[in-house]
């Protein structure tokens, strides 16, 4: 897979996915990992007649990334999921569910993380930030 | 007229899984509509922490009964390639024999809720009583209707005798027989045609911009189906999609319809060319690296992401189903629809909501 993964940083990933796009790829996912205590990383897979390709980008966690709905109208569910899962927020976002598209207002956990991100005001406009040790 | 919100969902008598769909509507038109999930999350994903890699296989037959095996198959190929095992030929035929039986009584489960949706319940009755007779070849062949857990790393658990095969062909053909039986009633029917014709139209242009995936992108015109990458037995079966151009309600059922024709002939094919050998090798060591693995689902495109480190747990399991994929093209199609037509489009999609929430 890494033969077919390009880096990407928070600034130029808009930009690549619409390069992408324009190629004639189709968006297949994205897929969030919860790397360590302060840091996860994002992974943009694609496919182009049959064959996948992938954009890699690392994250420093609360910190916003840039939605790329607005480019795939279909990246919204997953952005949306990936807020619920591990508490990502993402900018620009065409469809906001605010953390609720799986989980209640209440819930202040992010449920798939492994090194415990929290939400500092609850699933609605909550921002993640990194916490000790806290598991869901 | 004002503007009024319809909920649809997540209880209908349509809906065999609670998805709940806000309907916007003027005039009894579909102006917006917003999908909203979560009445099933299981969160199996993350059982990966606690699970170790082989007892996952048992997890991701659970993310959907109506293809575990395919859900186990793209499991076990992906962490196949990343320990860098072949899997015996025997095996790779015996899994696709066991896939496309699942993609059989997928689709014949579908064509009857289809049926129903439309308000044809004789026809519905039809498809399902054919699809019994799936049923009790999974049975008889895994000692399971539904989760069949035939699946191991390395290959398959379970053989066919010579025995089955024959019994399985010869019940193929009944199935055959009666199926196509129904094929005028599904293809030609005027008031089939009436209810689906023209409606939900998905252009192949928004099929491939929103990310559609299965008969959903392949009824709009796009030949793309994961089994021409090869996989299993499928390159040495002479595989082609199945495409319908008209992007409607009606060019799914009839891909479907045809897809089911077609995987019976590649469940014969499979089973002529069935070869002598193991059905499993052993396996050594623990998975390490990363893959992706993709398979052809009855509803479509089912891609793992597998991160490993050389530990008995899974560093992350992604899995992305092919409804999941479905989902925004749905919310795409339904506004300028009318609101009779709504149950009819979202079944087109064949939505399986315990896949897209794991």
């Amino acid at each position: 897979m890494e033969d077919k993964t390009i880096p990407v940083t928070l600034e130029t990933v808009v930009a690549e996915v619409t390069k992408i796009k324009a190629e004639g790829s189709r968006l297949i996912t994205m897929t969030c990992v919860d790397i360590d205590e302060a840091n996860m990383e994002l992974l943009y897979h694609f496919d182009k007649d049959l064959k996948d390709h992938h954009l890699r980008m690392k994250i420093a966690k609360g910190q916003p990334v840039p939605s790329i709905s607005p480019v795939y109208f279909a990246a919204f569910l997953i952005e949306n999921e990936i807020e619920d899962h591990f508490g990502v927020k993402f900018d620009g976002l065409v469809l906001d569910f605010g953390g609720t598209l799986y989980l209640e207002e209440e819930v202040m956990r992010t449920p798939f993380c492994k090194y415990g991100v929290t939400r500092t005001d609850g699933a609605a406009g909550g921002e993640a930030k990194a916490a000790s040790a806290e598991t869901a | 007229m004002a503007r009024t919100i319809v909920p649809f969902g997540p209880q209908h008598p349509v809906l065999p899984e609670p998805i709940h769909l806000s309907l916007t509507v003027e005039d009894e038109i579909v102006k917006e509509a917003v999908p909203a999930l979560g009445y099933v999350h299981r969160g199996l994903e993350k059982l990966a922490d606690i699970r170790d890699y082989n007892q996952m296989i048992q997890i991701v037959e659970r993310v959907c009964g109506i293809c575990s095996m395919i859900h186990a198959l793209c499991y076990c190929q992906g962490i196949e390639e990343m320990m860098k095992v072949e899997v015996t030929p025997r095996a790779k035929y015996l899994r696709t024999i066991w896939s496309e039986l699942h993609r059989i009584h997928s689709h014949l489960l579908w064509l009857g809720l289809y049926a129903d949706a439309f308000g044809f319940e004789s026809l519905f009755m039809q498809f399902w009583r054919i699809r019994e007779r799936i049923m009790d070849i999974n049975e008889a062949t895994t000692g399971n209707r539904v989760i069949v857990s035939v699946n191991v790393i390395g290959g398959t658990r379970r053989d066919l005798t010579p025995e089955q095969c024959a019994w399985i062909l010869s019940e193929l053909n009944d199935v055959e027989k009666q199926f196509r039986e129904l094929q005028n009633t599904m293809l030609n029917d005027y008031s089939v045609k009436k209810r689906t014709v023209g409606v939900g139209v998905l252009t192949k242009e928004q099929a491939f911009e929103l990310g559609a995936a299965g008969p959903m992108l392949r009824a709009s015109g796009v030949a793309q189906d994961m089994r021409q990458l090869g996989y299993a037995a499928y390159k040495d079966l002479g595989f082609e999609p199945i495409v319908e151009t008209a992007g409607d309600c009606y060019a799914r059922g009839k891909v479907r319809f045809r897809e089911t024709l077609q995987a019976i002939e590649l469940v014969r094919k499979a089973i002529a060319g069935l070869p002598e050998g193991e059905t499993a090798v052993k396996v050594k060591g623990r998975p390490s690296g990363e893959v992706i693995s993709r398979v052809e689902q009855p509803r479509g495109e089912c891609f793992y992401y597998i991160k490993a480190n050389g530990g008995k747990n899974l560093e992350r399991l992604r899995i992305r189903t092919p409804t999941f994929a479905n989902i925004p093209p749905l919310a795409v199609v339904l506004p300028g629809t009318e609101l009779a037509d709504v149950p009819v489009i979202v079944l087109s999609i064949d939505p399986c909501i315990s896949c897209t929430e794991r």
